[in-house]
């Protein structure tokens, strides 16, 4: 199996350990992947107007790119990338007035892109493919009994015409971490939003955001957030300290990739896991639960 | 030639604004075959009539065209007129010039011009019409009830009651169907069951009326007035002839599963009647459940039966019956929690359905009427009630209303209150639908005397936190969010056709809407009857309705069948499509077309025949006869074609 | 502290809707204020008109009040209103409408440079990036 790959800024930076560990994954499962040369910025934050096309052409280079590659599924680990990748492609699909103008500003890409060529694919639904069973075989801790609070987050689930599964009901990731041989715990709040991007400037709300999510995980018994998005990540886990600066009866909890997890579980080397970058550290409890 | 007199009304200004109806008149005044012209205000008036009929004598006219609306409104009024003049209303034409004409156009001129083309071609049909007389169909007087709920049982006990006999099929073992499993009723708040069982012993004891349960529809066929259909007997096991409804076997069965009647909350045993008033109050066995069917061991039912009516060798059985017309009653289901995730629906035992809280709240249910909540059996000291869910939801679910449950959630809320004093309900609703006789009444006394407190608005997201359900939600008219925990919440879950609607549309033949229920002739002046002469709707099958709505139309089901029944026989149109067996090849084209099986090929006489009464005139068979000889009655190829040569004349 | 204030018939405007329109592409009459949007909003603590209330005020053509509201600016576009929304309506696109309104007259809203210092060298180029949201055109 042979797909592309879009890193994006953040897994080259603070979200390393999810790169590392992805690849390393992905690679005990027997997928290759190769990285776009000269990727640029997906854009982010993709515009939600009618009447800018300006902002879709970070996005869609991005897709030509991947198009002049080669592979028709391109993955993308951080789920903002994703869902701006994604939504670009339900944007500009089937109208070719839309790409005529998006074409324009592109100078350098020769390529035209239609919108249907490239399937942008996330990492849970990639582990499907490859399948739960093939999954399975590669786990050799079998007997860790971690309780895991799966956290979905938004971009992977929102609008529902991108998202992987159920936006409401969603199933995949506890499948997955069932299949790896973990308890999910009752965790009502794995949908909802961490604050995001807010944290720049109303840092107020993600801690609000923080607390509530946090304290429902540590009550339903869970021994680590499991997630997929570098800014959710980001959100939960040095904030969590300042937590509890300011009260005392607030229990932390380590946050952790979903491929650090399964690379832990599939006995891969420890230090593809760069503990260094959490702030709560993990390690007391993966050694506790025999992963260290 | 036939003489043909034309008459061009002016609909007041609806069709005179944008015709010009003197010059209609005037240019058609010397139209070869037009004997006679004259316009007036208002045809279909008494003065028009009137006008008409003086005219048909005065001007000795053999035929008559009238220009006016769609021949839907007023071909029949016209028709009648003709007749009580000694004219064959077959030759009383409609040629639509409203719909057709001046309500789609607004420059005068063209309109004017397309109306005489219009006018001119039903003039040409007119010249070739016939006298017709209308087919007479025998009618069978006995009716079948399809389901056997509040809206079946009241239709069957009016049409037996008119002394017709009535077959009443309901598809569980017992009849009373939803009505039974409810506590109380709004707004009057008596006993859904006390109300009910006398009406089902009723129709249980009944000489007209031949009550088959646990039976279900298998096949029809024929048409109104000459239904023939077969009904399967599901097996019993049970020799219901035999049986006395001691209960003996019930006591002894040892199999407990969860009862359906009490919406899973109780148990029933294997063999079992669905609820201790049940009609007739004879068990089935339940061979999915049974042990010895799952086992081969056991068979202690038929050990202690006194009366040796366990028979485990009995098989489905089919019952062939002839009759006249047939009520579709099948009821609703209700939409299941399940589908509702993001309240827990499924996952949260205490967060429950509308009809579950029911069986709750019910005397005779499964916890003696007291409001316990399933999880742990405590009484909620604090439950919330939340409205529309799965119902105006086009998004995510059912775009409609699903109309009872603002007064059931009002009444749940008020009967809770009578029974825990220090509990306190709440109800999130988006609006308070209360358009019924006693109803607005009703929801000011949960307000003001049981101090439920109303919130409006919608929840979002309902969760487990320790024993509580916490219920996420706003009143939009605060502008608050909202944040409850709750001992448990009920959820007024969307009502939907009853499992089987579309196969058994299918097999009647009749429509079903985009959601699913089944469609009303007509909105307004038809709402009782389906498309299909002779099939009439009663109760939720048709839409969403409270119990006062259901029995209303379920006993005007039953006038429109007594109608039906004291007819001492059917007209059917004449118009149909006839062979002619001098050109008739018996080539086989029309009998392939024919939708309505109406054609059949006499292989002796090597001609097709029509049975008249099956043929409904779609002019299929017409289309595709290569030698002419299915000529389609006042709509020959003649006719038509000279009817399109008027249209397209220079 | 705001008094309550009697709107005249002829305030109510279509104009600004269809502008608003324009740019969302969202149509806003299709709401019927059941405040699910609001209800699952995660951050409308934190906002001075609550979503379904900005609905209703941009379906009466009261945009100019809306201009002047911190709510699309608190909005964090996690969609959990759109996805909510029983009728269709995509309020977080109606929000970006009412962001970019605001940017297209008002160049400089929204600093880069208020970012305390400290908190800047933390935060990894996703954060900041995704701020742009609020803050570029």
């Amino acid at each position: 199996m042979q797909l592309s790959y879009y890193p994006g800024c953040t897994l080259k930076t603070d979200g390393k350990n999810f790169e590392t560990s992805a690849l390393a994954v992905l690679d005990r499962l027997g997928v290759s992947v190769s990285e776009l040369e000269d990727w640029y910025c997906c854009g982010v934050c993709f515009s939600q107007t009618q009447d800018n096309l300006m902002q879709q052409v970070a996005p869609v280079r991005t897709l030509v790119k991947a198009k002049e590659k080669g592979n028709p599924q391109l993955l993308a680990l951080c789920t903002m990338c994703f869902n701006t990748l994604k939504r670009s492609i339900e944007f500009i699909k089937n109208d070719s007035e839309k790409m005529d103008t998006i074409h324009q500003f592109m100078d350098l890409e020769n390529t035209q892109f239609f919108g249907d060529e490239i399937d942008v694919v996330d990492i849970l639904t990639l582990i499907r493919q490859i399948g739960l069973e093939k999954l399975k075989e590669a786990i050799v801790k079998t007997d860790a009994g971690l309780k895991i609070a799966s956290y979905y987050g938004c971009m992977l689930l929102r609008p529902k015409e991108i998202a992987i599964d159920s936006p409401d009901d969603p199933v995949i990731l506890e499948e997955i971490l069932e299949s790896a041989g973990c308890e999910n715990v009752y965790f009502p709040f794995r949908t909802e939003c961490c604050g995001s991007y807010q944290i720049v400037n109303k840092p107020n709300i993600v801690k609000d955001r923080a607390k509530k999510i946090v304290n429902s995980a540590v009550k339903n018994g869970a021994d680590l957030i499991v997630m997929l998005c570098p800014l959710c990540y980001f959100n939960f886990d040095e904030i969590q300290l300042d937590i509890k600066k300011e009260d005392a009866s607030f229990q932390t909890i380590p946050v952790l990739y979903i491929t650090q997890l399964l690379a832990l579980l599939m006995g891969l080397d420890p230090h593809i896991q760069d503990f260094n970058l959490h702030a709560i550290d993990p390690r007391p409890v993966l050694k506790r639960k025999g992963l260290l | 030639m036939k003489r043909v007199g034309v008459f061009v009304c002016h609909c007041g200004i609806n069709i005179a604004s944008t015709i010009d109806i003197s010059k209609v008149v005037e240019d058609l005044k010397n139209y070869p075959g037009i004997t006679f012209i004259q316009d007036y205000k208002y045809m279909c008036s008494e003065p028009g009539q009137a006008l008409l009929k003086e005219k048909i004598k005065a001007e000795k006219i053999d035929a008559i065209v009238i220009a006016a609306c769609s021949p839907t409104l007023h071909e029949n009024t016209f028709r009648m007129a003709v007749k009580s003049v000694d004219m064959n209303p077959y030759n009383c034409e409609i040629a639509n010039i409203r719909e057709q004409c001046s309500w789609v156009h607004n420059n005068i001129s063209e309109a004017t011009e397309k109306a005489k083309r219009i006018i001119k071609s039903v003039v040409e049909k007119a010249l070739l019409d016939e006298d017709l007389e209308p087919v007479r169909v025998p009618v069978t007087r006995k009716a079948l009830v399809l389901g056997g709920g509040i809206a079946g049982i009241q239709s069957a006990l009016s049409i037996a009651n008119s002394g017709y006999e009535v077959i009443l099929v309901e598809r569980q073992s017992s009849i009373g169907g939803r009505m039974a499993q409810l506590s109380e009723t709004f707004p009057t708040l008596d006993c859904s069951q006390c109300i009910l069982t006398p009406k089902m012993v009723d129709a249980g004891q009944h000489k007209n009326i031949r009550l088959m349960t646990y039976s279900e529809l298998d096949d029809i066929s024929g048409f109104v007035g000459n239904f023939k259909v077969k009904i399967r007997q599901k097996a019993k096991y049970v020799d219901w002839e035999k049986c006395t409804g001691c209960g003996l076997c019930i006591e002894k069965c040892p199999k407990k599963v969860p009862s359906e009647f009490d919406q899973g909350l109780g148990k029933r045993k294997a063999i079992y009647t669905p609820f201790p008033q049940a009609v007739p109050n004879k068990p089935v066995i339940d061979c999915e459940n049974c042990t010895y069917f799952k086992t081969g061991k056991c068979r202690l039912c038929e050990k202690v039966c006194p009366f040796d009516a366990i028979n485990f060798d009995e098989t489905d059985s089919f019952i062939e019956e002839e009759v006249g017309a047939i009520i579709v009653a099948t009821g609703y289901d209700v939409y299941p929690v399940l589908n509702m995730s993001e309240y827990g629906g499924g996952k949260i035992p205490d967060v429950i359905d509308g009809l579950t809280f029911e069986r709750i709240l019910s005397a005779s249910g499964p916890t003696g009427g007291e409001v316990r909540r399933p999880s742990d059996g405590k009484i909620p000291k604090e439950i919330v009630f939340i409205k529309c869910v799965g119902s105006r939801d086009p998004e995510h679910h059912y775009p409609y209303c699903s109309k009872i449950c603002c007064m059931y959630t009002t009444k749940h809320a008020m009967l809770y209150k009578h029974r825990v004093h220090d509990g306190q309900p709440y109800i999130f609703y988006m609006d308070v639908r209360a358009g019924g006789k006693g109803y607005e009444e009703f929801y000011q006394r949960a307000q003001e005397e049981d101090k439920v407190v109303f919130l409006r608005g919608k929840v979002s997201k309902v969760y487990q936190d320790d024993d509580k359900v916490v219920v996420c939600g706003i009143d939009t008219l605060s502008g608050s969010n909202v944040e409850i925990r709750a001992d448990m919440v009920v959820l007024a879950m969307a009502i939907r056709p009853s499992k089987g609607i579309e196969e058994l549309a299918q097999l009647l033949k009749i429509s079903i809407d985009q959601n699913g229920f089944l469609t009303e002739a007509h909105p307004k002046l038809r709402p009782v009857e389906s498309l299909s002469a002779g099939i009439y709707l009663a109760g939720c099958a048709q839409a969403p309705k409270d119990i006062p709505d259901t029995v209303s139309q379920a006993t005007a089901t039953a006038a429109m069948i007594s109608n039906l029944f004291s007819q001492e026989y059917l007209l059917h149109e004449p118009i149909i499509t006839g062979v002619d067996e001098e050109l008739c090849s018996g080539c086989g084209l029309c009998v392939a077309v024919c939708p309505y099986d109406a054609r059949k090929t006499n292989r002796e006489k090597g001609v097709v025949e029509v049975n008249e009464i099956l043929c409904e005139a779609c002019g299929a068979c017409a289309a595709a006869c290569p030698s002419g000889a299915a000529q389609q009655r006042n709509f020959t190829d003649t006719q038509l074609s000279n009817m399109v040569k008027a249209i397209l004349a220079e | 502290m705001t008094k309550n204030k009697t709107v005249s018939a002829h305030q109510i405007s279509h104009e600004n809707v269809d502008k608003l329109k324009d740019i969302s592409g969202v149509n806003v009459y299709a709401c019927y204020q059941c405040g699910n949007c609001s209800s699952a909003c995660p951050a409308v603590e934190f906002m001075d008109i609550p979503p379904h209330q900005i609905i209703r005020k941009v379906q009466l053509g009261f945009i100019d009040e809306l201009l002047e509201s911190e709510t699309p600016w608190i909005c964090a576009a996690c969609i959990t209103c759109t996805v909510k929304c029983p009728r269709g309506v995509d309020i977080a696109k109606v929000m970006e409408a009412l962001r970019q309104l605001v940017l297209r007259s008002d160049f400089e809203h929204g600093n880069l440079c208020e970012i305390e210092d400290k908190l800047r060298k933390k935060l990894p180029q996703i954060a900041l990036i995704g701020n742009f949201r609020k803050t570029i055109l």
